[in-house]
């Protein structure tokens, strides 16, 4: 797939001398999902701002769909949407001519099909005659992001899409981000609930303070960083861990009725096998087996500490 | 050009104007009532004519420019302070127009809007004295280049202004004594020589002097001053909103 989205070396520092982005280099295919994952501060508002040209960069390139985004600005921000962190509407305004507006800024004629189609889609049809300040935080966040589809981007920025969204809602929202892949539309989110980030992206990205520690497939993260673990459950309890499964670091429950062994699973060889062998062999036997695989949210909290460390 | 951006600022902007359709045209009309109830009738009938108009339809211009100026800075100012103040900037700032465009949009809103309001006054004075205009359509260009002057003045407030204090002081304690002291509602010919000089400083006076030249064939200063001093005027706030959107200046960072 050819990238759409172009970020080399990006760097920003603030007025008031805080570096906000330290290099940033990143790219994006097309018709992908890529979640950026970080803790608060760690500069992914300011990346999407950047790229979207709110925020001027300090130095570095970007580039999308193949224009510059500082020389040749009108093409890239039309290929842009961007549905920001922060919740801000004019409050007096109705829902459909928010969405009509945001049409007519982004320079394409009015097409009320297709806004009708789009408030459809994010169940706000019967509210479009609703003035935005009547709206709940949920609902006000779907017009957002039906402002930023209403002009057809070919690239959409969702800057913590989910804060402050019901499960249901959630649900919704990553159902559209699929729709919308499907249609061919680029996706870059950012969230702190790596569950979404595990639900719906096709690539992964950390970044703190400043600096994109990972950019990586999310199968493959999950399996070079991803430990499984083996919980053997026994029908009688051990006191002790025998003698002969010494060499396999298990773990004994405290009360004793089940071993715990963990394994790589980049590993050539896991030893699940021979771990078995040697659990007969030691005239245990087994109850139950089960297996857990260490998730994002794991991985991602021990990539942020050795960053730190 | 992006056209369907600048017609949806202006068409946004406008529809702010509509929703509040009666407060934006009653108020005006009532404060020009009250002005020729006190200026007109009251003082007014005590007035000799100056410069052989009848001191009732003097007025009229200033009256006129005085609430073109607020109603222009006013407006624009808010309309872009507004969207800075809640957030929503944030999507004009990243759509595909130019500053240029942006600026057509929200200036020649705020200016269609005073200009309508400017109109709604002329009619309004209708009732309460008789006069006719000898240069309309010089009058029109005038209240045309005065009410997007000032509303370029009011965006580059509403730019600067961090909060809604510094919004609606310059108009209380700039553009209003200006205006009154530009010679709306006197000719300076009746002040002291001293003080006749002071008011040549004033830029509004310009403005006030051939706005009311359009109408009576009168004027404190020549034509071609007044002409002049608005060009000046609006080149200058022109500079500065390049200079503005060229750095960046309280809106992006
Ligand atoms: N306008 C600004 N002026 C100065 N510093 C800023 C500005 N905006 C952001 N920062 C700083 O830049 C850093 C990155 O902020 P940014 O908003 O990009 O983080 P974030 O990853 O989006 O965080 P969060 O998850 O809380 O939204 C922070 O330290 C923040 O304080
Ligand atoms: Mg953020």
């Amino acid at each position: 797939m050819p990238s759409i989205v172009k970020v080399e070396d990006l760097r920003k520092t603030y007025d008031n001398g805080l570096e906000a982005l330290k290099g940033i280099t990143l790219d994006i295919e097309e018709g992908e999902i890529l979640a950026l994952l970080g803790p608060n501060g760690a500069g992914k508002t300011t990346l999407i701002s950047t790229i979207c040209g709110i925020t001027r960069p300090t130095s570095g390139r970007i580039s999308v769909g193949g224009h510059d985004v500082q020389s040749e600005w009108r093409e890239t921000r039309k290929l842009i949407g961007l549905v920001p962190q922060e919740i801000n509407l004019e409050p007096f305004e109705l829902v459909k001519n928010t969405l009509r507006f945001s049409r007519g800024l982004f320079g394409k004629p009015r097409n009320d099909a297709l806004v009708d189609g789009v408030l459809k889609d994010l169940a706000l049809y019967d509210r479009r005659g609703s003035r935005t300040s009547e709206l709940s935080g949920g609902m006000r966040r779907r017009v957002l992001i039906a402002k930023a589809l209403a002009h057809e981007p070919r690239v959409l920025f969702l800057d913590e899409p989910t804060a402050g969204v019901d499960v249901e809602l959630r649900r919704d929202m990553w159902a559209l981000a699929e729709r919308l892949r499907a249609d061919g539309v680029t996706i870059i989110l950012t969230t702190h609930y790596i569950e979404e980030a595990e639900a719906i992206a096709d690539r992964v990205g950390v970044i703190n303070s400043g600096e994109l520690l990972l950019v990586e497939k999310k199968s493959a993260l999950m399996q070079r960083l991803g430990r499984k673990e083996i919980r053997i459950k026994l029908t009688e309890p051990v006191e002790a861990i025998p003698d002969v499964l010494a060499e396999y670091d298990l773990v004994r429950s405290e009360d004793g009725g089940s071993l715990t062994y963990a394994y790589k699973t980049t590993g050539e060889r896991t030893g699940i096998t021979r771990l078995l062998t040697a659990v007969q062999s030691a005239g245990l036997t087994l109850s139950d087996i089960q297996t857990r695989q260490s998730s994002l949210e794991e991985i991602f909290v021990r990539l942020v500490r050795e960053d730190v460390a | 050009m992006n056209w369907y951006g600048i017609a949806a600022i202006w068409r946004f902007e406008m529809g702010r104007f509509l929703r509040s359709i009666l407060q934006s045209i009653v108020s005006p009309v009532v404060a020009t009532a009250l002005y020729f109830v006190v200026f007109g009738a009251a003082i007014g009938s005590r007035m000799p004519e100056i410069e052989s108009v009848d001191y009732g339809a003097f007025i009229v211009p200033g009256l006129i420019m005085l609430t073109v100026l607020q109603q222009s800075v006013q407006n624009a100012g808010f309309g872009i302070y507004f969207p800075k103040f809640i957030g929503t900037i944030y999507e004009v700032l990243s759509a595909p127009i130019s500053s240029l465009e942006i600026v057509i949009g929200y200036v020649g809103a705020a200016a269609t809007k005073s200009m309508l309001i400017g109109l709604i006054i002329l009619v309004t004075s209708l009732f309460f004295v008789e006069f006719s205009i000898v240069h309309p359509v010089l009058m029109l260009a005038f209240l045309v280049l005065t009410s997007v002057s000032f509303s370029l003045l009011g965006f580059i407030l509403g730019i600067w202004a961090r909060n809604f204090e510094q919004l609606n002081l310059v108009p209380l304690l700039v553009v209003t004594p200006l205006v009154f002291l530009g010679g709306s509602f006197y000719s300076i010919s009746m002040l002291p020589p001293f003080w006749q000089n002071v008011s040549l400083l004033n830029p509004v006076l310009y403005l006030v002097s051939g706005f009311r030249w359009s109408f009576f064939g009168t004027a404190d200063v020549p034509v071609v001053a007044s002409l002049a001093a608005i060009f000046v005027f609006a080149g200058l706030c022109l500079g500065i909103v390049w200079w503005i959107f060229r750095t960046g200046f309280r809106l992006k960072s």
